[in-house]
């Protein structure tokens, strides 16, 4: 493990993505194929299940550092991370004998099977053998997510650096749902056709937002799409099986019975589209999909309440043959064929729209908040379809988010880099001459500003509830979001999605914010009831 | 509390009707150490250790009117008995022992119980009342041995003289700079920003010895930068003057770079974990030294120290102060 805490060491020391390839490349190149998988494993997400809950994990750790557990609890408020309040806390007591990253990996994946008192005396003994860095990274290795400051793409760079595989074929390599218990390292990047290749997505081609519009030149030389607000996918058919993924690189074919089922003696297709609610007519909103996401089993009353289409939009293969290098309008021509075959129900083509003139798009545009949609894409006619995301010839052009003048009224210490400063917050609306809370927000802020409002909220502290922070109702600021609904769990009746502060109205005083009325407009006009 | 009250200007002795670090402006101020929240301007008259009497008249200018008292020694004013006591914070850093009619309170005001170096080694004193500071009063807070982390910082210029890299370490002028200054090895050129140097030269008046080092001019050849190592202050971070130096790796040492989420935070290549405050056992360590019956607790992690001092059966309250506390850590200059 210790190769593993010092590559861990070095990524959390610089920002620079060269100097991160690098030392995953050396990392690669000094470990055995088992910590290899492992360590790619961890990087993309995929981890045993937490072996304990973090309740009894603190008070575990209260306990091994000998203090109470109140205690233990401010200082993680302030630590703002489980792992390291753990590391710092705990101390070092006997050495463990140094054992590789797969090693721990096979352990702690075992555990699953194990009484909770054995996994509880594993855990001890590991902290209690454990160098302060080597423990906080066994902590990240049976804790929630493992966060190294590592996007898929550098992860893909290294190996392909490492490997010489192009980037785009690591990529492919790479989706999935392998795990280091189902696979080797040289089955999963090396060797073809080792694993059910049948089952594995392409992986997604992905917009950016468009910053300049002018520099696309002509309206004509591009097909527009509604951006759908739903969730993006994959169907898959290949011989008799059907597939189908979402971007997250979950496999969610069972519970989407809708699109799963109905392709029996069809030819084999790879579908790209949008997974949504959608009656007979139209699409439903976002927040009935969410009634669907992280549901296994899906009862009829829900397959009734939230139905579910897939829009497709692109063709990544069909017969076996990959269409990616096609031009889009020759893949567009291809899919609405297929889909005329397929007559399917609950396949429908991403309608194409055309305009000569920038103008009529954005008239299009402004009105994509009414029909469920987050804006436009605009995707050049002649782009092939790549890999990850890419600038030039596919755009999104989303709708600029609603927004509302809040005022801050609680505060909690926030987590990672905004440890120990006073950065999450809790906004309020007017209501007469009450505020009342409706949203939670905390990015969006300068590191200055943080700074600043963190100054703020500790001269201005009324009162304090656990790790919460009333404070003199005074700063205004603009939460921007994209979309809003009834909620009857909110004590303001409404829920906002993506809230983020869009910025610190400093010259706005308290009194002049927004009022509940206006969200409730906001919520008539744009929500769903 | 009867001999020491916490007021609007500042802690306040009734008796002697003096202030213990006022930041309000008072008549009469008796100064613990010489840092800008602790030493402010625009008293009728301060009390001080001569070595922080020095630094207050290079920063508050040379027309106060200071009386200087060494360590050990006796003053009366309005026949309260006022000593000060070693405390380890920075040069000419004093714990005040205030004493009148057989009570003893001590205000400690910032305070460390590690050797530093420079500073003169922290005393315990014996009171009734003790006044703590909790800069870093929480359990994650443990420091290493002054020698651990100057090494820390010699294998961190070594390794970066042998890439020709300029080594930049920021640190507050007063205290952590002459402390880092006199545990350097020989590696390579020393220089320091002028805020350095002019302490320094404060200091050094006041008969302290400080490792030599150059300040830094434009005649000096850029060449010479490839191997050294710099000090200087926080706020030069970002600055133009730091455009001098060609390749450059920076570090900063300070107590709050113990954790992760604010080292990540400050953008420097490297972190030292070096405090001026007392970490939590060595808080522990002098209340419990004191004897002391009532604790009073103030700027830092008040409530959570005065908790955990509570349960441990003290008498301890927690008082509002406007010293720099974790209220303004970052920025805080003794942190």
């Amino acid at each position: 493990m210790k190769a593993f805490t010092e590559l861990f060491i070095t990524l959390d020391q610089t920002t620079k993505t060269n100097a991160k390839i690098d030392a995953l490349i050396r990392y690669f190149e000094n470990s055995s194929d088992e910590d290899k998988l492992w360590c790619i494993a961890l990087l993309s997400d995929k981890r045993p299940p937490r072996p304990l809950n973090t309740t009894i994990l603190r008070t575990i750790a209260a306990n091994e550092a000998g203090i109470d557990l109140w205690l233990f609890e401010e200082t993680y408020h302030v630590v703002g991370d489980l792992s390291e309040t753990i590391s710092l806390l705990v101390e070092q007591k006997y050495s463990l004998q140094e054992r590789p990253l797969s090693a721990w990996m096979q352990e702690i994946a075992a555990l699953k099977k194990r009484e909770e008192q054995e996994r509880i005396d594993y855990i001890i003994h590991a902290w209690r053998g454990l160098d302060k860095e080597s423990k906080f990274i066994f902590n990240k290795l049976i804790g929630g997510g493992f966060r190294m400051g590592v996007s898929g793409q550098i992860v893909i760079k290294a190996l392909a650096k490492f490997s010489v595989i192009p980037a785009e074929s690591i990529a492919h390599k790479l989706m999935g749902n392998w795990t280091p218990e189902n696979i080797t390292f040289q089955d999963l990047l090396l060797n073809e056709n080792s694993k059910n290749n049948d089952a594995i997505p392409y992986p997604f081609y992905l917009a950016y937002p468009v910053e300049d519009l002018t520099e696309l030149g002509n309206a004509s030389d591009w097909i527009f799409e509604r951006k759908w607000d739903g969730i993006r996918g994959q169907i898959i058919k290949r011989g008799d099986a059907v597939y189908v993924w979402s971007r997250g690189e979950d496999l969610v074919t069972d519970r989407f019975p809708e699109i799963n089922q109905g392709f029996l003696k069809t030819r084999d297709f790879v579908l790209d589209g949008e997974i949504l609610c959608h009656d007979q007519s139209s699409p439903l909103p976002f927040a009935l999909l969410q009634t669907r996401i992280g549901r296994k089993n899906v009862g009829k009353s829900t397959l009734l309440k939230a139905p579910v289409k897939f829009i497709a939009y692109d063709l990544l293969e069909l017969d076996g043959q990959d269409m990616r290098e096609l031009p889009l309008i020759e893949r567009k021509i291809k899919l609405t064929a297929l889909l005329a075959e397929l007559n399917h129900p609950n396949l429908i083509f991403s309608p194409i729209l055309e305009f000569d003139n920038w103008q009529d798009a954005a008239t299009i545009r402004a009105k994509a908040r009414e029909e469920f949609c987050e804006g436009l894409m605009i995707k050049h006619k002649h782009s092939t379809y790549k890999v990850g995301r890419k600038r030039g010839e596919w755009w999104k052009w989303k709708l600029d988010a609603l927004t509302i003048d809040a005022v801050m009224i609680y505060a909690m210490r926030g987590h990672g880099r905004r440890a120990n400063l006073f950065t999450d917050f809790t906004f309020a609306v007017w209501q007469e001459d009450k505020l009342v809370p409706f949203t939670k927000a905390y990015s969006g802020l300068t590191d200055a500003e943080m700074k600043e409002v963190d100054a703020f909220v500790k001269k201005n502290t009324i009162d304090k509830f656990g790790p919460v922070r009333s404070v003199t109702p005074e700063l205004v600021f603009e939460i921007a979001f994209e979309g809003i609904q009834k909620s009857s769990r909110h004590k303001s009746g409404i829920a906002l999605r993506f809230p983020r502060i869009h910025r610190w109205r400093k010259d706005k005083p308290a009194h002049e914010a927004n009022s509940l009325q206006d969200l409730l407009d906001l919520l008539h006009k744009y929500g769903s009831q | 509390m009867s001999l020491l009250k916490f007021t609007e200007s500042g802690i306040y002795c009734e008796a002697g009707d003096f202030y213990i670090d006022p930041w309000r402006r008072v008549e009469r101020a008796v100064i613990t150490h010489a840092h800008s929240d602790h030493a402010r301007w625009g008293m009728g008259h301060y009390l001080a250790h001569p070595t922080t009497g020095e630094v207050m008249k290079l920063r508050l200018g040379n027309d106060i009117s200071l009386q200087t008292t060494a360590y050990h020694q006796t003053t009366f004013i309005n026949g309260v008995k006022i000593s000060l006591y070693p405390a380890g914070h920075i040069p000419g850093s004093s714990q005040i022992r205030v004493e009148h009619q057989g009570e003893v309170w001590v205000a400690a005001g910032d305070y460390k119980t590690h050797y530093d170096g420079v500073s003169e080694p922290f005393e315990t004193v014996k009171c009734d009342g003790f006044i703590t500071e909790s800069t870093f009063g929480l359990p994650v807070y443990t420091w290493k041995s002054n020698q651990e982390i100057l090494d820390e910082i010699n294998a961190w210029w070594a390794g970066n003289a042998d890439n020709n890299v300029t080594s930049v370490i920021f640190c507050y002028s007063l205290g952590k700079a002459q402390r880092i200054l006199n545990g350097l090895q020989n590696l390579g050129p020393i220089f320091a920003h002028g805020a350095i140097i002019n302490t320094n030269d404060a200091l050094v008046n006041a008969g302290l010895a400080i490792n030599t080092c150059h300040p830094i001019t434009k005649e000096i050849n850029p060449d010479l930068f490839k191997k050294a190592i710099v000090l200087a202050p926080p706020g030069a971070e970002g600055t133009p003057w730091m455009k001098r130096f060609k390749e450059v790796s920076t570090g900063i040492a300070s107590g709050w770079m113990q954790l992760r989420g604010t080292r990540r935070r400050m953008n420097a290549d490297r972190g030292f974990v070096m405090s001026d405050h007392a970490d939590w056992p060595g808080l522990i360590e002098a209340v419990k030294n004191t004897g002391a019956e009532k604790i009073v607790v103030t700027h830092g992690y008040t409530d959570i120290f005065a908790r955990y001092l509570t349960e441990k059966g003290w008498n301890a309250i927690t008082e509002k102060t406007e010293f720099g506390t974790e209220e303004d850590q970052e920025t805080e200059e003794a942190a």
